[in-house]
């Protein structure tokens, strides 16, 4: 026998068992990994973990990490969801789908706010602190209505959503499956045929016209105009540091081309702006307050805010607990340089 | 001039086109971009490392992603559409597939990528992606829909242009291997009837599938059309969860577990759940249905050329199987015509059509009609509502129409 078919037979005899079965491939989880991303919560209470918290905490601390893109009842901001009301409306013409009106269990809000909320920093909640929040939304749903009521792991499946019952398993496959598959007629359909709807009407497809083009290209050309100094260079690994940090405040903050105020102001040119001065922006009292005592953003003054904010300025309504590594604000500084110029 | 992008350059356009058709077929000289030598035909173009990572023509620009602003709150928990009305045949390249997340698309080492299985299994495991490159693969090219695609046309015509309209969804190759062999090297107990698929991403996305499609055709996939995922799709790894909806296609896919019973997060109860006229809703509505649309033309691509030969052409799939048949209209559904199908025919794959007609310059309403070899075919718009209502959301997949006036500009409407 030649030596190749020898390896040959060798190959197949050994590959073919082990790909039948198990390849022993990976290793065994060890149990505090599986603890630290096994945080799933289900409708019968698994998951949970052993906690409290209460409406007025939950108060706290919903306005202090929710209520920018939520609203201090639930009500929303702009286009973010909105949490309480629309009892009831489930069948109107335009339903209000909240967690109140809505979500069957409450499981899935506390697993949802563990899992992925305050947006920009998720999975930064207490046990405790996401009983608190669950507990204020049920709060402001009117499903508690003492604001001295403490959620736990205890007492969590005690009260059910108004909902619960609202969800039937898909049935397509009864209901519409049959009647969608009829012959289909080829020839002399129908007699007549008339436009019933145009979408010109409604008009809210997005364009790209030469007018905004030509527009952001002024911008430009102003900009460039009103800063002719040259401007000092940047450390570009700084920079590069600054951007990857920044990812925590890009979900409120908008920089560069273009940039408009979301839940927090617009940050093109931050440095040496006065406080409080973006146009468009609704900044809290604490603030305009700053800004009237003639608060400026200086560098210094800037680090000393992206610290620690609210030690700066209790009251602000940027709800960030702050940059614990001064490289972290040195690198946003430099960043946020870099995108004004 | 035949590929401004906006409506308003569309009217121009059609105009234009008219105008420029009659000089071009009138032309009784010489076309001097044949009888003067080109630039191009005499100094030399660019060498072959310039741009190592091509790059489409720069005369491509126009062809990209476009988004809905007022659709969502924040352009990081938002969507991009696919633009269909730019694209032939049935692969969607990479750099077009759109894109939605929830938290911003994640972008980091694949070295530090890590896959759990944990739960009601034999063996609690940590893979590497090294080890999971030794898995057997397999390839296979599916669609990938948006349960929420065509959304925003339940109450009427809304958006004009298939990239708006129909645009969530796009058609790779995926190379992956088989969930099966993950969940057989775990050992899955008797009582795991469900999985739960987790995301490594800043909304740590979940959902809730199945064991019997997980064990079924379900892939862990790490390339799409050759190459490595692109980030917005999950880089390094994500689910592949054939004709399902394509939130369960969960991305940067960091953990599986198993249970025996089903987990109800916040993405199969709040939303993607089909709430119905009555207030009561649809749950699990995985699966989705038969759909086509007509790519060309359409409202972001006119009729340019003015009357005469001229090519209908479209896509159309189903979570189902396969399309053998899409029917067409010009006259708005009096008479339909079977289309030519092209290109291969793939389970749970987009498929292309064509209709080539003479166009006599009149009016148009533009129809598709896709048939599934289960023998479904896909409903009106008044069908579906008159069993949905209007509030549904998801799972729209109506029949759309398009009117094309005598220039040839296309809008979208829906007719008697």
């Amino acid at each position: 026998m030649s030596k190749f078919l020898k390896v040959l037979i060798a190959v197949s005899f050994i590959a073919s068992p082990v790909m039948a079965g198990s390849l022993g491939l990976g290793r065994a989880a060890t149990p505090d990994e599986v603890a630290a991303w096994n945080t799933d919560i289900r409708p019968d209470g698994m998951g949970l973990p052993v906690g409290s918290g209460s409406v007025a905490d939950g108060e706290e601390i919903f306005a202090e990490k929710c209520a920018a893109c939520h609203g201090d009842f639930g009500e929303a901001v702009g286009r973010w969801p909105v949490l309480a009301g629309g009892h009831g409306s489930l069948s109107d013409a335009r339903p209000v789908k909240t967690v109140g009106s809505y979500w069957p269990y409450l499981s899935t809000v506390y697993d949802y706010v563990y899992r992925a909320m305050p947006f920009g920093n998720a999975a930064s909640l207490t046990a405790d602190e996401t009983y608190a929040i669950v507990a204020y939304i049920m709060y402001v749903n009117d499903t508690v209505d003492d604001e001295s009521f403490v959620l736990s792991n205890k007492n969590f499946l005690d009260i059910p959503q108004e909902n619960v019952d609202g969800f039937f398993m898909d049935d397509r496959d009864k209901v519409e499956y049959p009647k969608f598959s009829q012959v289909a007629c080829m020839t002399d359909c129908k007699a007549t045929v008339e436009i019933t709807k145009r979408a010109a009407v409604v008009d809210v497809t997005p364009e790209e016209t030469a007018a905004a083009a030509a527009e952001a290209k002024m911008k430009v050309a102003t900009a460039e105009a009103a800063e002719p100094e040259a401007t000092p260079a940047l450390d570009a690994e700084l920079v590069a540091a600054g951007k990857k940090v920044f990812k925590k405040c890009k979900s409120c903050h908008k920089v560069g081309e273009g940039a408009k105020n979301g839940v927090g102001p617009q940050l093109n040119g931050i440095l040496g702006r006065a406080a409080a001065s973006q146009d468009g922006f609704k900044y809290s009292k604490a603030m305009k307050a700053e800004a009237d005592a003639g608060l400026v953003w200086d560098e210094a003054k800037l680090r000393t805010f992206l610290k620690k904010p609210k030690a700066m300025i209790k009251k602000t309504k940027m709800s960030f607990n702050g940059l614990k590594k001064d490289k972290q604000i040195d690198g946003i500084i430099e960043y946020l340089k870099s995108v004004s110029q | 001039m035949t590929h401004k992008p906006t409506r308003r350059g569309f009217l121009k356009a059609g105009v234009a086109a008219g105008a420029g058709l009659a000089a071009g077929q009138a032309a009784a000289g010489n076309d001097p971009l044949i009888t003067e030598t080109q630039e191009w035909r005499q100094s030399l173009g660019f060498g072959v490392d310039e741009r190592p990572y091509g790059l489409p023509s720069e005369f491509q620009k126009h062809v990209k992603r476009r988004s809905v602003p007022w659709l969502t709150a924040d352009p990081i928990s938002s969507i991009n559409f696919t633009p269909l009305h730019e694209l032939d045949g049935i692969i969607t390249p990479n750099g077009l597939c759109f894109e939605r997340h929830h938290g911003g698309a994640a972008e980091y080492d694949p070295a530090s990528h890590r896959l759990m299985i944990n739960g009601m299994v034999d063996k609690e495991l940590v893979f590497t992606m090294e080890d999971i490159m030794r898995f057997p693969r397999e390839n296979h090219v599916y669609f990938l829909e948006c349960a929420a695609n065509t959304g925003m046309e339940w109450r009427g015509a809304q958006l004009n242009g298939c990239q708006f309209t129909h645009g969530m969804i796009h058609n790779v190759m995926y190379t992956g291997i088989p969930l099966r062999l993950l969940l057989e090297e775990a050992g899955v107990k008797a009582d795991g009837k469900w999985l739960l698929a987790e995301g490594a991403d800043a909304s740590g996305m979940t959902r809730s599938i199945p064991m019997e499609k997980a064990l079924d055709d379900c892939l862990v996939a790490f390339k799409m059309n050759g190459e490595a995922l692109r980030p917005e799709q999950g880089y390094p790894l994500r689910l592949v969860v054939p004709g399902w909806e394509g939130n369960m296609w969960i991305k940067w896919l960091r953990r599986l577990e198993v249970g025996d019973q089903p987990w109800h997060h916040r993405e199969e109860t709040s939303k993607y759940t089909d709430l119905l006229a009555d207030g009561k809703a649809r749950r699990f509505t995985w699966v989705m249905d038969a759909k086509s649309v007509i790519t060309n033309p359409s409202p972001q691509a006119p009729i340019t050329h003015g009357p005469g030969p001229t090519v209908l052409t479209g896509v159309a799939w189903s979570g189902h199987g396969t399309i053998p048949q899409v029917d067409v209209t010009i006259d708005g559904g009096k008479n339909w015509h079977k289309a030519r199908m092209s290109g291969p025919s793939l389970d749970k794959s987009m498929h292309r059509f064509y209709y080539e007609f003479d166009w006599d310059g009149s009016e148009l309403l533009l129809q598709s009609r896709a048939h599934d070899s289960t023998g479904y075919v896909q409903p009106t718009k008044d069908e579906l509502r008159a069993i949905r209502g209007t509030n549904s959301i998801y799972h729209n997949n109506a029949i759309q129409t398009w009117f094309v006036n005598k220039e040839g500009v296309a809008e979208n409407v829906e007719i008697s």
